[in-house]
C-alpha cells in the first residue's frame, strides 16, 4: 500500500464520516498533502483541526512521512 | 527551558535552519511571510539540538516543524501560517 493510501485510510478511519483527497505533487509518495473534508471540524480552531488529523497518524508521522501538508474543510465534500 | 525560549520574544519560531539559510521548504515559506510582514521574532534552529527538537514536539503536542508561537501560544505550522496569511488574519495575530 502506498503512503498516500495509508494516510487516507487512517484519517478516514479516525475521523468518522470524513473524506480525504490525497495529493502527491512530486510523485515520490513521501511529500504528501492531505485535503480533509469533515463536518466534525466545525467549531474547532485551525490548530485543533490539524491536531485531529495528526492524531490519526502518530506512527506514520514519526517514521515514514517526510512531509505532510494538511488542508482542512469543515463541511462535507461536495462533488461538483 | 522551552517555555523560556518561547516567551523570550512575543513572536518565536522553531525552524529547520536559520532565517538567512532555511534548510527546509516549509521553514523557508514561514520566514518569507514573517519578512513580508516585517515582524521582529526570535528563532531556534531545531537541527542544532536533537533533544530540544524532540522536547518541543511533546511540549507543543505538534509533530512537525516549523512552529510559530505568539504570546506563548502555538499558532501553527506552515500550512496554517500560510492560510492565515492569505486570509489576512496573520497580521492581526502578530
Amino acid at each position: 500500500m502506498s503512503n498516500a493510501d495509508l494516510v487516507k485510510m487512517k484519517v478516514e478511519a479516525g475521523l468518522a464520516g470524513s473524506h480525504v483527497i490525497m495529493h502527491d505533487p512530486r510523485k515520490d509518495d513521501i511529500h504528501l498533502k492531505a485535503e480533509v473534508w469533515w463536518e466534525g471540524f466545525k467549531g474547532m480552531s485551525l490548530i485543533q483541526q490539524h491536531r485531529a488529523v495528526y492524531d490519526t497518524l502518530k506512527e506514520e508521522l514519526k517514521e515514514t512521512l517526510h512531509a505532510l501538508g494538511i488542508e482542512t474543510h469543515d463541511r462535507r465534500y461536495d462533488q461538483e | 527551558m522551552i517555555e523560556d525560549m518561547i516567551k523570550s520574544k512575543r513572536v518565536f519560531l522553531f525552524m529547520k535552519g536559520t532565517p538567512e539559510e532555511p534548510q527546509c521548504g516549509f521553514s523557508y515559506h514561514v520566514v518569507q511571510i514573517l519578512r513580508n510582514l516585517n515582524v521582529d521574532y526570535g528563532y531556534f534552529d531545531v537541527l542544532t539540538d536533537d533533544e530540544i527538537r524532540q522536547k518541543v514536539k511533546e511540549y507543543a503536542n505538534w509533530p512537525t516543524y516549523p512552529q510559530l508561537w505568539v504570546n506563548g501560544e502555538l499558532v501553527g505550522g506552515c500550512d496554517i501560517v500560510m492560510q492565515l496569511f492569505e486570509q489576512g488574519k496573520l497580521e492581526e495575530i502578530l
